[in-house]
């Protein structure tokens, strides 16, 4: 316990477990509050030395076990207390692909940092921060730590989506020495990455960087295909020859609470509200082309309470939004939502109606108001958390020219509905074995939120990499079995 | 990049587009669009597919101008490039055989009609094409459209081609004559409102396809929804084909004009000076030629 034991770390344990955790740089709320800047700063080398050396090399990291992708953590945070950077970040991209991403989104707090042990006595290592430092290092320097690729396999593998859960997939099996492409609806790379989470949460030089770097490592893409449109998987496994596919259209389809004044003008779905913005670019129109409803001086509400409705919220606020009310229908504990970024709103001046669940969006033209209803915690229900039971007699009206509904999404049925023999489930979502994602049609695979329902960034990376690691298996075997088969729910043709 | 291959005005700011995109070409099927951005900083606008040919994969898209984007396509010539198209989207139109099918179009709603009343004739109906324009010179597809129906009914505003009058004159005196089983209205929103109101005492099947606002045309947003039988439907995924009868038009039209003040500043701004755009696409290897700006056509292009 008195001895070094790490040779790039002369303290001793006792001496690790003095340090306090080195906090996050941030920009400050006034400033950022009306631009898109990045709100965390990230760490200079100094800063992620002082951080690194309190990780205390356990023989066995609890921290590995928390990470969906399996990152070696120990073995990063000793390669930057060596100063090997670079080495750091390859030794990274061997588990995960977009660690400049991951260390900026994941919810650290319940994955790696929540099984950090030094977090039982003090604030766990800042393993995100680290990851996001070696990755930023490599971005200012234009050096790359790119892993290994094995030899050529000459087998091809076709990835629908260039979301998370695609593009982890793509960057493990090139590394395995398979040939990869991934098929993308939009006209950019990225699927939430790009059009979903905001510039000042990932600016999108760093999501352009990672897909470089995936482009290097030898990953093709291409854009502008809809597959079930486009193409279909039958065309994919036929004609155009490829050996596996791995299915991560993502639960883009947007959801809506079937209350009066929904088609009003002015109120938008946070998936188009944030399209029109990050992808679209609609804030800087007209110099864009795209137009969104203009922000200034207005009262803008945001329904929900998840990472989706405080980005739309946080990013009205910055489009110039005199008041923005986040109307949330459970109580502060319950919200999905990450607490750095809850915390970051707050600061901001994003106001939180806690227990408050919209009726009707009132107006003419365009939206004026909306309807809404307090809420009372009750009994728990299936998902453990309480119930939300309006309170009769509550009701009352909360100003709003903007409404934005952010209260999930569901699947996109397309690939589904043109796929003849894949399973789904009565809510259209990609039945797959949990431990080796196939699905019904021998070849395909699937993962990510259109198999889970949405999930994080990270869950789906997960996803990609088990995908990949099957999709290996059985390009290298060729043995494909089911057990038990699973069961067809549906299988429409177009 | 896909390249335009071939363009042809068809009428005053209407232009044919040719364009090579050969997925597209293969799986198109008549009711199909595609969503069209032009260049770097450009939007997303959805477009129907007029024509298309599996072994040449062409496509073609007839563009009329009326907001800034569809005045820089009507700028564009053989040789240059639309940075992303993409499609074929929605469902294609449910061809049958019905027996007596209308097929009406207004304006540059014809060329939307086109291969869905192409695709009817094929399948054994007879198909009378009803086809309206405000005037003569705004007429098109005249040919094409004779070629592929039975019979063609020219109705124009002023009387100066055709008969004097609007589409559905010409759909009453027919339902009159005979028994219709199909009718399928594509243009203006007014008149596809007043084709269903026509109809609808009869009960007789009609269709409308939707041309509401749209940003990426896959169903992932919603922007375009549209409700019908008093439920929400996404236009890209669920239409843009629908019941006509089950529509509300109303609030299509108030959906329409959502972004109007935005859209006429954007306008202006192009009509002032289009060089910033042609040197964005220019720069990015879109423009193989010289261009000027156009200031005759720039003139004329009025919301």
């Amino acid at each position: 316990m008195n001895k070094p034991v790490n040779p790039n770390n002369p303290l001793t344990l006792k001496e690790r477990m003095q340090l306090d955790r080195q906090p996050m740089p941030e920009c400050p709320a006034a400033e950022r509050a009306h631009s898109f800047t990045e709100v965390n700063q990230g760490y200079d080398p100094q800063l992620a030395n002082c951080e690194a050396m309190r990780c205390l090399s356990c023989a066995k990291p609890t921290c590995v076990v928390g990470c969906p992708v399996g990152v070696k953590v120990k073995d990063f945070i000793d390669l930057i207390l060596a100063g090997d950077y670079l080495g750091a970040a390859a030794k990274i991209r061997e588990d995960n692909v977009l660690p400049a991403i991951t260390g900026r989104v994941c919810p650290q707090e319940d994955q790696c940092e929540g099984g950090c042990v030094v977090g039982r006595k003090k604030e766990s290592i800042g393993i995100g921060n680290l990851e996001r430092f070696v990755a930023d290092y490599e971005q200012r320097t234009g050096a790359v730590g790119l892993p290994e690729r094995a030899p050529r396999t000459g087998k091809r593998v076709a990835i629908i989506g260039s979301g998370p859960a695609g593009l982890s997939c793509a960057g493990d099996l090139v590394q395995r020495g398979h040939e990869v492409r991934v098929f993308e609806a939009l006209h950019e790379l990225g699927g939430v990455l790009a059009y979903g989470i905001p510039e000042f949460r990932l600016p999108r030089a760093v999501l352009h960087q990672e897909l470089r770097n995936l482009e290097a490592m030898g990953v093709e893409f291409e854009t502008n295909v809809v597959v079930g449109r486009t193409v279909t998987i039958d065309d994919l496994l036929g004609n155009e020859g490829y050996h596996a596919i791995f299915v991560a259209t993502g639960a883009g389809l947007p959801q809506f609470m079937k209350i009066p004044g929904e088609d009003l003008n002015g109120v938008y779905s946070a998936n188009e509200f944030l399209t029109r913005v990050n992808l679209m670019r609609a804030y800087r129109h007209p110099d864009y082309d795209q137009p969104v409803y203009d922000c200034r001086d207005q009262e803008v509400a945001v329904v929900g309470g998840g990472n989706t409705a405080l980005d739309a919220a946080r990013t009205a606020l910055r489009m110039g939004a005199r008041t923005v009310n986040l109307i949330y229908r459970r109580s502060a504990a319950e919200m999905p939502a990450r607490k750095e970024e809850v915390r970051h709103a707050v600061d901001e001046g994003i106001h939180i109606m806690h227990l408050t669940n919209p009726v009707a969006y009132l107006g003419d033209e365009r939206v004026r108001s909306v309807r809404a209803v307090k809420m009372a915690l009750g009994e728990p229900d299936e998902s453990g958390r309480r119930r939300p039971m309006p309170v009769e007699g509550s009701e009352f009206e909360v100003p709003a020219s903007i409404v934005i509904v952010a209260v999930g999404t569901t699947a996109n049925p397309l690939v589904q509905a043109t796929t003849p023999g894949l399973a789904t489930t009565k809510r259209n979502y990609i039945v797959a074995d949990p431990k080796t994602l196939r699905t019904s049609r021998e070849g395909v695979f699937a993962g990510g939120d259109i198999v889970t329902g949405g999930a994080t960034v990270i869950l789906a990376m997960g996803a990609g990499r088990k995908a990949a690691q099957s999709v290996h298996e059985w390009l290298t075997t060729g043995v494909w079995q089911m057990d038990p088969p699973a069961q067809i729910t549906s299988t429409p043709a177009v | 990049m896909f390249p335009i291959v071939a363009a042809q005005e068809l009428a005053k700011d209407i232009k044919r587009l040719t364009l090579f995109a050969p997925r597209i070409a293969r799986r198109h099927q008549p009711g199909q669009f595609v969503i069209v951005r032009v260049h770097e900083h450009g939007e997303r606008i959805p477009l129907t597919i007029a024509d298309s040919d599996r072994e040449s994969g062409h496509i073609t898209i007839i563009v009329q101008t009326a907001g800034k984007t569809t005045a820089l396509l009507n700028m564009l010539e053989p040789g240059d490039c639309l940075l992303d198209v993409v499609g074929p989207l929605g469902k294609p139109s449910e061809i049958e055989r019905y027996g007596n099918a209308v097929v009406i179009g207004g304006g540059v709603g014809t060329a939307i009609a086109y291969p869905t009343a192409r695709a009817l004739h094929a399948a054994d109906n007879h198909v009378t094409a009803i086809v309206g324009a405000r005037t003569r010179d705004l007429l098109i597809l005249e040919s094409e459209m004779r070629a592929a129906t039975d019979e063609l009914l020219v109705m124009t505003d002023d009387g100066s081609y055709g008969e004097k009058g609007f589409v559905t004159d010409a759909l009453r005196r027919l339902m009159a004559e005979r028994r219709l089983d199909y009718v399928l209205a594509i243009g203006p929103v007014p008149m596809m409102k007043a084709v269903a109101e026509v109809t609808r005492p009869q009960a007789i099947h009609t269709f409308v396809s939707l041309n509401a606002i749209m940003v990426d045309g896959t169903g992932m947003c919603g922007g375009c929804r549209v409700s019908v039988n008093e439920g929400s439907q996404f236009a890209c995924v669920d239409g843009p084909e629908f019941d006509a009868h089950r529509v509300d038009f109303d609030v299509l039209s108030r959906r329409n004009r959502q972004y109007r003040s935005l859209e006429a500043e954007s306008m202006a701004a192009f009509h002032a000076d289009p060089t910033p755009d042609l040197e964005l696409m220019r720069a990015a290897g879109q423009l193989t030629r010289e261009i000027g700006p156009h200031p005759a056509r720039m003139r004329s292009v009025a919301r």
